[in-house]
């Protein structure tokens, strides 16, 4: 019959297509640019990937269930936000108070330092969590549909995160936006381990940046640990054939929730990274839905089906990639900015069409509906 | 032993269940014990399908009692029932298309480590399991969209073995089966009750319950009739109890007719490799049977002929003309005239939320309007003509067509194709699943129609039927057609024999090409 | 034409429009509560204001007309923002009498893009109105240079869209007229039956010989034909087009059609819903803007206000089987 290796090459072929798209694509930029394969490329690069690439990863699980969160901007958004007030990081610490209908109502004060900061990123992570879980209790206990509940409640979630900050504003950690924009070596000297990094054996990372080391943790210990677990292939089976997997006894509300709750962590995690590298908040609602449809996009490129039961947060992230280097590319070949938009959006248009044109094969007609 | 409900391993007692206004099961007592094979029989809507949901937790009774080994259970789900021992391989699959067998079989409690799925640990109980019930060959890393039905029915029976069951119910599990895997499934559930483990069988096969079973009860319009072991009653007493009355009524008589010009022909007709050079031909006034063993074909002829299908090669002529049949729509124009009656009314015949009158007018729309608007008028008397034609039984026809009975449905899907006057009508298995009577009044409309000029190809897994309805009846066997069975040479024997492709004395002169004779 | 054509019970399609009916009218009450507590007046009562909400909420409406008919069909179409703009953008730039006749043409031509990438192309709506509408975008920014274009509105689209005869703005005489269209379309031709049909079971109304791509090819054509009927006016209204002109247009156009009771999954919904759905959405807005509500605080209300909708009337079978 068939050897293991050819059943998984062949089930894993969307996203085997989109590593190599982008392998080949990316090669080829840094090629083309006058300071190729260098670390501050590399490191630009992975700074303007990486929220992206967390928000991709928060709509592949809606999406693997068929259904689609419209609110992962939005709340990526907000906690941008609210990182602008918690991770300041100021010595003596951040007062914090809230001017609600003219009255000022104080709720204590950050503290600062790096105790202060890993508290600030628990909190704000917990936020992200906490908006995540939201969605899953109004989709699940309120019966109602994914996409239309995450559109009301990515309203909301643009409402406080314009509360915060109805201007842009705030300020990060200095040393926190230098430790996570940069490579290794500046992390380790910023956070003095590894002999400020210029321990020997460390030499040959102390160049990779931050933020790809970032990525690739978060997909290793969250993730893929996610992946094994029943409440992830409960996702799956949900999006797959949700009637036969409750007939076989699956927690399927308990799944969708955890999917939801996962979600919103990641979102999270993408707005934390956003606020340290723009060192402000910023309730940006234009980039908040952008946020939202290129996460779509990238979910679709990266092998993921909209219907459901196969794809996974992997091939998002490398169809984040891909519509990066798209846009790395323009800068490279010198395309005119204003031609840009348009090639990004029949690059896009293409991208998901040839994907369809297998459904062009098919030859019982019956078999195209779904 | 009939009503005996001491000492066995489950006794049902006083069971009831309304769906609606439908008595589903009316006060039931039924026990079945441990080591033994008992078969559940009666026609659709008897409460069969009801008694094993009731059984195995997936919806609750209305009142009554339910023992497992003289404790009373009260299943609140289908994992509950799994978990008292009671599982249940159900007619529609559960398992998950998109995941791998492996994941399928320890879908619910899987192997773990560290808190997470341990897939090897996992692939190695589904090889095991696999190697039970014979199907060694199936990688357990192929996704189940990838399986062939019959594989992925046997990877459900291995999944259910694999939760170690006290009572396994086998609801119609080898109608999806080739020959070959269903004599697994025998073997697998004679080891299975040399451990002691009891089994319900819901088929509609008679020879495989006169094999198998040790008892046998029978149910009817939701109550329990007889419970009788093995050998007590013969076929015929059988069919009675099921029925409730004769058989020998149920058929219209065929009138005998010299051999109608064809309306519909087909030469040499290939699709993929699913169809080989099929030619067939039906006349106006005939019904044609097609039969043989399930997925030989016999549905995707019917499409093709339907115009679902594309890159079918080979001529289509319908009275005389050719055509290239390349849309249903196109198929039901006024100078092709084909109604197709589909496979499965819940999906493919009938939008369920809409309305009665919606569904039943939605093919001849065309044919109701006044300018570019629907005639309201003309709708209601066509709608009112296709109800009363086919006796269906409305009460607003305003309501959803899923309030209506299975039957009732199905009589709306043809009620709908009716009223397009079609000229040459396929139906594919149109009596699955449907009661007694309802079939009965099928029985006599297409030959009605037939007496009216219709051309009829009727497909149906149900011998009797194709005896007593057709007057032709071709096998398929792998895409072909192996024999075309007529008069006196229609019968089970040649039947059974020409889909199982094994030649008998009576067919000594028929040449093993695809083609027809007469 | 509205009238119920078959029993006066309430049957589950008639219940959103009623519950969403109560609600405009309680939005109206506590507005109105507001300003006579505050203010001491109650312009929410005047015809006046009702009738500048009502002009006001003829862009959205047009869009929204569109929206529900794909909708209807189980698909989404996020196109609409640019469709609109393009066509605004090209009216303006064209000048003179083919302005209104283009601008149609361009929500007509991307329309059927869309209905064919979706029906002959099987490509996902949600992700082909996605990829179209950036394609516009990018056309657009190309074409423009960036920047507003510098051309203005004629003065039909400014009389269309702005002006009034008989004392009611002609913005409304526009939505009435696509209003009607659209409910004849779906309450008494056939292809309103097949719309209603590909939306409850694609396959089954395929097998009943309804050519459901040609269908779907419709729907798209209809919404892109609404986008660019609102673009002109838009354009009109405002004088001139500009860019991201349409943004403000798009979620709530999907709010206002499932407010209205029509499911998001397709199949079922009316139009008297969504009309409902769009005058709600405006209103609100409007009520909150009189209250001095900053935006912060109007988007969380908007978010509570369809979550709170939707529970009341809009809630699923849990799925079983």
């Amino acid at each position: 019959m068939h050897s293991d290796l050819t059943i998984r090459l062949r089930q894993n072929f969307g996203l085997l297509t989109a590593v190599v798209l982008f392998s080949v694509a990316y090669l080829l930029y840094h090629v083309a640019h006058p300071k190729g394969f260098s670390s501050a490329v590399l490191i630009q690069n992975a700074n303007e990937v990486f929220t992206l690439a967390m928000v991709s990863m928060a709509q592949t699980v809606p999406v693997l269930m068929g259904g689609l969160d419209l609110s992962v901007g939005a709340l990526m958004t907000m906690v941008d936000c609210f990182a602008s007030y918690l991770l300041v990081g100021a010595a003596g610490g951040t007062p914090l108070a809230i001017d609600l209908f003219g009255l000022h109502i104080a709720l204590g004060t950050m503290p600062g330092g790096p105790s202060g900061i890993m508290l600030g990123i628990v909190i704000c992570l917990a936020i992200g969590t906490l908006g995540g879980l939201l969605n899953g209790i109004v989709v699940v206990y309120g019966r109602i549909q994914p996409i239309i509940a995450t559109l009301a409640t990515g309203a909301i979630y643009i409402g406080i995160a314009l509360f915060l900050r109805p201007q842009p504003g705030g300020k990060i950690d200095e040393d926190l936006n230098w430790a996570l924009t940069n490579a290794l070596g500046d992390f380790a000297s910023t956070v003095h381990i590894f002999d400020d990094g210029a321990a020997p054996w460390f030499a040959p990372f102390a160049g990779v940046p931050t933020a790809f080391v970032l990525l690739a943790l978060i997909a290793l210990v969250v993730w893929v640990p996610f992946r094994r677990s029943v409440a992830g292939r409960t996702i799956y089976a949900i999006g797959s054939a949700e009637g036969a997997a409750f007939m076989s006894g699956l927690a399927v509300d308990r799944a969708k929730i955890i999917a939801f709750t996962l979600g919103g962590f990641l979102a999270g995690c993408g707005g934390v990274f956003l606020a340290i590298q723009t060192a402000s908040g910023n309730a940006d609602i234009p980039q908040a839905g952008a946020y939202t449809l290129n996460s779509i996009a990238s979910v679709v490129i990266g092998g993921t089906s909209l219907l459901g039961g196969t794809g996974g947060a992997i091939g998002s992230i490398f169809g984040t990639l891909i519509l990066r280097v798209i846009s790395f590319f323009f800068r490279v070949f010198d395309i005119a900015p204003l031609l840009q938009p348009l090639f990004e959006g029949m690059i896009l248009l293409a991208a998901v069409s040839i994907g369809a044109l297998r459904m062009l094969r098919v030859r019982n007609t019956l078999e195209s509906f779904r | 032993m009939p009503g005996a409900t001491e000492g066995e391993f489950l006794a049902l007692s006083g069971i009831s269940k309304r769906y609606g206004g439908v008595r589903a099961l009316e006060n039931v007592d039924f026990a079945c014990g441990r080591g033994l094979i008992h078969a559940v029989l009666g026609e659709n809507g008897a409460g069969k399908s009801t008694l094993i949901k009731v059984v195995a937790g997936v919806v609750p009774p209305d009142s009554g009692v339910i023992k497992l080994e003289g404790v009373a259970q009260r299943f609140s789900s289908p994992a509950a029932a799994t978990a008292a021992g009671v599982v249940c391989v159900f007619q529609e699959l559960s398992l998950i298309p998109d995941l791998s067998v492996a994941d399928n079989i320890s879908l619910s409690a899987p192997p773990k480590r560290f808190g997470l799925i341990d897939a090897r640990a996992q692939r190695r109980r589904a090889e095991e399991l696999l190697a039970e019930v014979g199907c060694e060959d199936v990688n357990p890393l192929l996704r189940v969209h990838d399986l062939p039905l019959s594989r992925r029915q046997m990877v459900e029976i291995a999944k259910a073995i694999g939760r170690r069951p006290k009572l396994l119910i086998l609801d119609e599990a080898t109608s999806a089966l080739t020959s070959v895997d269903v004599e697994k499934v025998y073997a697998l559930l004679a080891r299975l009750k040399a451990a002691n483990v009891a089994i319900l069988y819901i088929s509609h096969r008679m020879h495989e319950v006169e094999a198998l079973a040790d008892r046998a009860s029978v149910f009817r319009n939701g109550r329990h009739i007889e419970t009788f072991d093995k050998g007590a009653r013969t076929t015929a007493e059988i069919v009675q109890l099921m029925i409730g009355r004769d058989i020998s009524t149920q058929y219209p008589s065929k009138p005998e007719r010299p051999r109608p010009a064809a309306a519909l022909r087909t030469e040499n007709l290939c699709w993929e490799n699913r169809l080989q050079s099929i030619s067939l031909d039906v006349g106006a006034g005939e019904i044609v049977g097609l039969g043989g063993l399930d997925g030989q074909g016999q549905k995707m002829l019917l499409l093709a002929l339907f115009g679902v299908l594309r890159g079918v090669t080979g001529t289509t002529t319908v009275n005389g003309r050719a055509v290239r049949l390349a849309s249903p729509r196109q198929a039901k124009s006024r100078d092709i005239s084909v109604a197709l009656i589909p496979e499965d009314r819940k999906t493919e015949g009938l939008m369920l939320p809409m309305s009665i009158t919606d569904n039943l007018a939605i093919a001849s729309l065309g044919n109701l309007l006044s300018g570019p608007f629907v005639d309201q008028g003309k709708e209601r008397r066509a709608v009112d003509a296709g109800i009363a034609r086919l006796s269906i039984r409305v009460g607003n026809k305003t309501d959803a067509v899923s309030t209506l009975s299975g039957g009732n449905q199905q009589k709306v899907v043809i009620a709908k194709w009716l009223m397009t006057q079609p000229r040459i009508i396929l139906l594919n298995d149109p009596t699955r699943g449907i009661d007694v009577g309802t079939k009965q009044e099928l029985y006599r409309l297409m030959r009605e129609l037939a007496d009216q000029g219709a051309a009829i190809l009727f497909y149906s897994t149900d011998y009797d039927e194709l005896i007593g309805c057709c007057d032709r009846v071709a096998i398929m066997y792998d895409g072909r057609i192996v024999r075309e069975l007529a008069g006196v040479d229609l019968n089970e024997t040649n039947i059974i024999a020409s889909s199982l492709n094994i030649e008998t004395a009576s067919q000594a002169v028929t040449s093993p090409s695809g083609t027809a004779h007469a | 034409m509205i009238a119920l054509p078959r029993a006066l019970t309430l049957s589950r399609d008639d219940r959103p429009i009623v519950i969403a009916a109560l609600f405009l009218v309680a939005i109206l009450i506590a507005g109105t509560v507001y300003t006579w507590v505050r203010f001491g007046t109650a312009p929410l009562l005047s015809p006046t204001y009702l009738l500048l909400q009502l002009q006001i909420g003829a862009f959205l409406g047009i869009v929204a007309a569109g929206m529900m008919v794909v909708i209807l069909i189980s698909q989404i179409d996020l196109s609409t923002p640019w469709t609109l703009t393009a066509a605004a953008m090209m009216a303006t730039a064209v000048g003179g009498p083919w302005a209104i006749p283009l601008s149609l043409a361009i929500g007509l031509a991307i329309g059927i893009v869309n209905g064919v990438g979706v029906a002959y192309l099987r490509v996902p709506s949600m992700i082909f109105t996605l990829g179209v509408n950036a394609v516009m975008r990018g056309l657009m920014v190309a074409h423009t240079g960036g920047y507003a274009p510098q051309t203005g509105a004629t003065p039909l689209m400014r009389t269309l869209a702005a002006e009034r005869s008989f004392g009611i703005p002609n913005a409304l005489f526009v939505w009435l007229g696509v209003s009607l269209v659209i409910v004849l379309i779906l309450q008494r031709t056939a292809l309103g039956r097949y719309i209603y049909a590909i939306g409850n079971k694609e396959a089954a109304a395929y097998l009943a010989g309804v050519n459901t791509k040609f269908v779907t090819v419709v729907c798209f054509a209809l919404c892109g034909l609404t986008a660019g009927i609102a673009g002109a006016l838009l354009a009109g209204y405002s004088q001139k087009a500009y860019q991201g002109m349409g943004d403000a247009y798009l979620l709530p156009s999907i709010a206002a059609v499932v407010i209205g009771g029509t499911n998001i999954l397709g199949g079922r919904g009316r139009y008297l819903g969504t009309l409902i759905g769009v005058i709600l959405i405006v209103l609100l807005n409007s009520v909150l803007s009189i209250m001095d509500m900053p935006e912060a605080g109007r988007q969380v209300i908007y978010g509570s206000v369809i979550i709170l909708m939707l529970l009341v009337y809009g809630r699923g079978e849990r799925v079983t089987s």
